[in-house]
């Protein structure tokens, strides 16, 4: 069975669970007889595998284009340190000097040099695996130890989704550039959020974030505790809908501690996970 | 000769700023003349990266020779290089009691960056 359909789970805070829905979705949803690609897209500080488990298939390295100078052709005109808004290329005192680890590889200089003394180089940045865990299509990134900069090996993991997948992607935690290229141009953002102060103020930012790049989004509450209600007041003043609301249960933590998902671990979970991908298939097709 | 002493304001009288590229001012000082002028940084003082890089291009449309300041990290000193600009680290006190160290042959030239850079 295919569904072309492409959900994010992000959030603000970090911790808040998002691994533990995502995992937990693209597992359900596989068992459910859906061709299901599951994508760690926090290449950072990628955790899914911990719990997929999967069997490493292929790797690929993932680079971004740097400049190189020919310094018998370059003319000294300045024209690529004045294109260049992150000082990667600097043209100084006639000569042209560059900084590979700030450069953006957007490929500028190489366009307005005039006498075509710019050519590109590819910078390694990190790595994406590609594997199977159980009935899920496991892709994977890994950053470069030191690397600042994660959109392009964000985007390389996601360009492993083929055309019928149901994919899951697991986005890193906050709102920054790495998230906007996890979630940009999907069907549907799930963002997982816990009931603590902390929790909301960063779901409130991350919700801002999905507002404004137009997506269709919903919330799951993680670690759910009756009676505290600050993440269910705050959905409903602004009128987001609630998806699931998952209980603080320390059989989950314990499942986690010992990498399992709360579904093949804890009795009712498969249940609520069902509940919650149901719902959010629901939502997204709208 | 001119040189550059990073500060923290805008006339001899202000502290030395530390650091290199995100000094909120740059004074240029004429010691042939002892006029002086001073540049605001604060574009590179709110850089996202490339701050050191800036200040050091920056720095060499005004015909400097020298920079004295506290610290400077490596891609700094890498363009400032590349523009034939000596670089004296470990300035502090105010801008006039650099300038009389560096006069004074008391500030040492660097021979490479003293502190690592705040960006990869």
């Amino acid at each position: 069975m295919t569904q072309k359909l492409t959900i994010a789970v992000a959030s603000g805070k970090g911790g808040t669970g998002k691994t533990t829905v995502s995992a937990s979705l693209a597992c359900i949803a596989a068992d459910a007889g859906y061709k299901t690609a599951y994508l760690d897209c926090d290449v950072e500080e990628p955790n899914g595998h911990l719990f997929l488990k999967p069997i490493i298939q292929y790797r690929h390295m993932v680079g971004i284009p740097v400049p190189v100078v020919d310094h018998e052709k370059c003319t000294a005109c300045g024209s690529c340190g004045e294109i260049c808004q992150y000082s990667a290329i600097v043209c100084i005192n006639k000569n042209v000097l560059t900084f590979d680890k700030m450069c953006h590889g957007c490929g500028g200089c190489s366009l307005v040099c005039p006498v075509g003394a710019i050519t590109e180089n590819s910078r390694n940045i990190g790595v994406v695996e590609t594997g199977t865990a159980g009935k899920v299509a496991f892709y994977h990134g890994k950053l470069n130890v030191g690397e600042a900069f994660s959109p392009p090996l964000v985007k390389a993991v996601r360009s492993a989704i083929q055309d019928d997948d149901l994919a899951i992607i697991d986005a890193s935690p906050g709102t920054s550039c790495p998230v906007i290229a996890a979630v940009k141009g999907v069907d549907f953002v799930l963002l997982v959020t816990e009931p603590t102060p902390f929790g909301v103020n960063d779901l409130e930012i991350a919700a801002d974030m999905v507002k404004k790049l137009c997506l269709p989004y919903a919330v799951v509450i993680n670690r759910h505790i009756p009676g505290y209600t600050l993440a269910r007041d705050f959905c409903r003043a602004k009128g987001i809908r609630i998806l699931a609301e998952i209980p603080d249960d320390r059989r989950v933590a314990e499942a986690y501690s010992k990498g399992m998902l709360p579904h093949s671990a804890v009795p009712g979970y498969r249940e609520l996970f069902e509940g919650l991908l149901n719902a959010v298939m629901k939502e997204a097709r709208q | 000769m001119k040189v550059v002493v990073t500060s923290t304001g805008k006339d001899l009288e202000s502290k030395v700023d530390p650091r290199f590229g995100r000094a909120n001012w740059l004074i240029v000082f004429d010691t042939e003349t002892n006029q002086h002028q001073a540049i605001n940084n604060e574009q590179n003082l709110n850089a996202g990266q490339g701050a050191g890089i800036q200040s050091a291009e920056n720095i060499s449309r005004h015909g400097v020779e020298a920079v004295i300041t506290g610290n400077c990290g490596p891609k700094a000193f890498r363009t400032l290089g590349a523009a034939g600009i000596r670089i004296y680290c470990g300035a502090d006190g105010t801008v006039s009691e650099a300038l009389e160290k560096f006069k004074s042959g008391k500030l040492k030239q660097a021979d490479g960056a003293n502190v690592e850079g705040h960006w990869i």
